[in-house]
């Protein structure tokens, strides 16, 4: 039994070692709005935070997971909508909408480092991929949630 | 001849049909009301007015759709449809996936696909569209693709709110003993006028409901519309950002089991033998089955069962592919374009002597090559089998084919077949496929009782596509003295996806049949060329080929806005002038035309190591046209700086949807251009994810302005048509910046890298 905290919440999980925090959260967990986006830590359909920083996790093993913070998208708002997540409504940045969760959690991360976000920066720092393209929204809607998080 | 099992409701037509078509079973049609398939999922309280609207006591309106939401805003843009006429606020409507039935068949993606339908599209009521739309309705499929939703949906869901509505204030004028023309509906309320008595429409829906279903309803005018053509905020965005929106791989039902497969590499070979004892004891595995071209492993977790299934020793037979490669496809293509064989799709004037008599020849050979879908959400489908039914849950595109093949892989009577369609995770044409339902029901059956959740691992995904196909094209034109277009030669050779799509679900069909989705945006090009012959030769490879956002467009248009570029040039012509010269007669191409050179400042030269190009391109119904700016140095490092897009769509209903499709669809194509490439060797796929099958990401994603310029067409589509105008307006940028000239996709194959 390996003993893990999600969201703030206490769980015991009976898994192998080497099982990727993906699956625990998803299989395990039942938390599904991480998602399966590669199992090569190439897309970022799966991030989540470890200890605030953002990790890919289909390519971190249970294992390495067990005595963290882990925060997944069902854990970043409490109850209301973060100012990323509202952003995200405001600029209508999702289509089919399944890598928008690993973008979201990429998009809080950085910003909580960086609270006045440069073009450069976001480039750097979230490589995530979304087949539809959403990525001249999510610019615009990393931009207001900064600038709204400044005026709070 | 293998056919799949013939049930009382079905029957088949063969290959009459296939040519550019889906050749498939019919449902005969449902003799009962048209609302009968809603009202059986009607729950206590709630009340079907036709057959899209339910409403129950409480005034709750839930609308029958019968489109998949794959990103495209469908949920949003239909309901605002139905909202329109109904006379409700767009945020009351909830949309549930519509059940199977033949009313809510896609006419649209038939008359499109089919032939004889010509003229549809110019609003043309033609005996053959006429005649198509009433095949099309017997045929009942049920799919979404080739940008139709709206178009299909354009006048019966606008009606089945009108009616709706009429049904409701004619409960009203019956109730208070008054004329129903007393009577007005606004916001889910009936109010008399004179007196100023009211009732909620969930107050009405039982008397309504018990009334005729009114004839012909007129809708409103377009100058009355208070929803439709003004931006609506996506219905399915605030469930995206927090997590709990459901898709296909989301699925969790009780005592689940979990499924993961190993593929034979080689397409068309099959498992020769396997040790399934080896892996049985490995932790949560429960089964291993055996297909005809793989293996799966059924466990407890998707994990488990991957690690198993990676463990079980297989051994494939090849079959007569394994020699296979994208070398020996080219060189076939070059063949078949030397040949003297093709199938002409245009021809008119005498193209080929002009050019043998000409002294100028201008010649090009382009090329692009296998691509694959890659949906994010990684192929998948849920069953679950009993003895005598099935029920699936599964991201798709073809609900009506789906269930088919579900009924025939589970071998149950077809109507104890249940299928759910949750959110797509992407689609793009990937999920208009058979094969996913056909592997899960196989393997569920060995697990009966239980339902069996299968995932294809991206690498799955990447090696077992049905592709975009590879395709070559040679052209041949002539300038007049003046400089214009006297001649214009082009032939293509591909595989027919039509045919090879037919091919999967009735291998009894498999024939050489016109195929226009070959020939789209080459052989219908709206330049005017007195002398033009354009030719397709099919060449059928063992390769399985799909419909990838835009299908024959996606190439066509890198074939013929690069040669037209090149014509151009050598005419010492402006690009954008020169395509102005060339479709004089449209109006809605050289509006088109003109707001783009406004927008993008096209006359502004720009500085050394910068290049504009543009490419204009017709495609479901839509005109699109874009200008693309760049900066490349001599390292062959490539920025694509901006993306201006114009389209002309006709009537916009949503308009931050049709923005949202351009985007999309220019980076979908931009992917392909710069780095989409799907290689051949040994009969298998070289590539195997992502980081050998790379993406555009925000840091070689564009600034993108898009403009929309209704010019007064018919309705167009809007999930596809950006897409095939990037790759011709990115070469031909390069092309102004460097006066290098790319023939061939993707861009990393000549060094660049952005």
């Amino acid at each position: 039994m390996l003993s893990l905290t999600i969201n703030g919440k206490k769980t015991t999980v009976d898994v192998e070692e080497d099982t990727p925090l993906l699956w625990v959260l998803r299989d395990t967990v039942k938390l599904t709005g991480t998602k399966f986006g590669c199992g090569v830590a190439a897309c970022g359909a799966c991030t989540v935070h470890i200890n605030g920083e953002p990790v890919r996790s289909c390519s971190v093993p249970i294992s390495d997971a067990v005595g963290t913070k882990i925060t997944t998208i069902e854990g970043i708002s409490d109850g209301n909508l973060t100012a990323v997540q509202e952003a995200w409504i405001d600029e209508q940045v999702p289509q089919c909408g399944y890598c928008q969760s690993g973008m979201i959690m990429a998009a809080t991360a950085y910003l909580k480092e960086n609270p006045t976000p440069t073009d450069e920066g976001i480039d750097e720092a979230i490589t995530n991929i979304c087949r539809c393209g959403s990525y001249p929204r999510i610019r615009k809607a990393i931009h207001r949630a900064a600038k709204q998080m400044a005026e709070a | 001849m293998a056919l799949m099992k013939l049930t009382r409701r079905k029957f088949l037509i063969a290959g009459g049909l296939v040519g550019g078509g889906l050749a498939v079973g019919f449902g005969l049609g449902d003799d009962g009301p048209e609302n009968a398939a809603l009202q059986a999922t009607t729950s206590s309280g709630e009340f079907a007015l036709n057959a899209w609207i339910k409403i129950n006591k409480s005034g709750e309106i839930t609308f029958a759709i019968p489109q998949a939401e794959m990103g495209q805003g469908v949920y949003t843009s239909l309901s605002m449809l139905l909202a329109e006429e109904l006379e409700v606020e767009l945020s009351s409507v909830t949309p549930e996936m519509a059940p199977l039935a033949p009313v809510y068949v896609n006419s649209t993606a038939l008359m499109d696909t089919l032939p004889f339908s010509d003229g549809h599209h110019q609003g043309e009521a033609t005996i053959g569209a006429w005649g198509m739309k009433k095949i099309a309705g017997m045929l009942g499929v049920q799919a979404t693709g080739g940008s139709t939703s709206v178009r299909n949906a354009w006048e019966p869901m606008q009606k089945a709110g009108a009616i709706a509505r009429e049904m409701l204030v004619s409960a009203a004028a019956e109730e208070w003993n008054v004329s129903s023309s007393e009577c007005v509906a606004s916001k889910g309320t009936v109010t008399h006028k004179s007196s100023g008595k009211t009732a909620s429409y969930g107050e009405l829906v039982e008397a309504a409901s018990a009334l005729e279903i009114p004839d012909d309803i007129p809708l409103k005018p377009a100058n009355a519309r208070k929803i439709i053509g003004k931006s609506q905020p996506r219905i399915d965005i605030p469930e995206k950002v927090d997590g709990s929106a459901v898709y296909g791989v989301d699925i969790d039902l009780p005592n689940m089991a979990h499924a993961a497969v190993k593929l034979c590499p080689v397409f068309g070979g099959t498992v020769a033998s396997w040790d399934d004892k080896a892996i049985l004891n490995m932790p949560g595995v429960i089964k291993a089955v055996r297909f005809d071209t793989g293996v799966a492993v059924i466990a407890d977790s998707f994990w488990r069962a991957k690690k198993a299934v990676e463990a079980l020793p297989v051994t494939f037979d090849e079959g007569p592919n394994a020699a296979l490669s994208s070398e020996a496809i080219f060189a076939e293509f070059e063949q078949q374009l030397a040949s003297d064989e093709g199938r002409s799709y245009a021809d008119r004037g005498e193209a080929l002597e002009k050019i043998s008599q000409a002294d100028t020849v201008i010649s090009a050979t382009y090329k692009v090559p296998f691509l694959a879908h890659a949906c994010m959400e990684p192929m998948n489908c849920t069953a679950l089998v009993s003895d005598n039914d099935v029920e699936v849950w599964m991201p798709n595109q073809a609900q009506t084919l789906i269930a088919w093949f579900a009924e025939k892989a589970a071998d149950v009577p077809a109507e104890n077949v249940k299928l759910h369609t949750p959110y797509l995770g992407g689609g793009f044409g990937r999920r208009l496929e058979i094969d996913l339902v056909v592997m899960a029901v196989t393997i569920a059956k060995e697990l009966k009782g239980r339902p069996v959740k299968l995932i294809w691992t991206r690498e799955n995904d990447v090696q077992h596509d049905m592709y975009r196909p590879a395709a070559q094209a040679s052209f041949k034109g002539t300038l007049t003295s003046s400089g214009e277009i006297d001649a214009w030669n082009h032939r293509v050779a591909s595989p027919s996806v039509t045919r090879s799509f037919t091919k999967r679900m009735l291998p009894w069909a498999d024939s050489d049949m016109p195929d226009n989705s070959t020939a789209d945006g080459a052989g219908n090009i709206p330049y005017q060329i007195s002398n033009m012959l354009m030719e397709h030769v099919p060449t059928p490879l063992e390769i399985p080929v799909g419909y990838w956002r835009s299908v024959g467009h996606s190439y066509n248009a890198f074939f013929t806005e690069g040669f037209m570029d090149e014509m151009a040039w050598a005419a010492k012509k402006d690009p954008l002038e020169f395509r102005l010269d060339h479709v004089s007669e449209h109006t809605d191409f050289t509006a088109v035309l003109q707001k783009l050179k406004e927008v993008s400042d096209w006359s502004t030269p720009l500085p050394e190591g910068r290049g504009r190009g543009i490419a204009l391109h017709e495609s479901f119904k839509s005109i699109v046209g874009q200008v693309v700016e760049i900066s490349v140095n001599k390292d062959k490092e490539i920025s694509i700086d901006k993306v201006f897009c114009v389209i002309d769509c006709g009537t916009v209903v949503n308009p931050d949807t049709v923005k949202a499709q351009m985007e999309s669809g220019i980076i979908f194509g931009l992917s392909a251009a710069l780095f989409g490439e799907i290689t051949i060797e040994k009969g298998r796929v070289v590539q195997e994810n992502f980081p050998d099958y790379d993406m555009v990401r925000l840091n070689n994603c564009p600034e993108i302005e898009v403009h929309l310029a209704p010019s007064g067409r018919p309705l167009g589509g809007v999930g596809e048509p950006s897409t095939p105008p990037i790759a011709p307006a990115v070469v031909n940028a390069i092309f102004a910046a460097t006066k290098t000239r790319i023939r061939e996709l993707p861009l990393s194959k000549h060094g660049y890298t952005a």
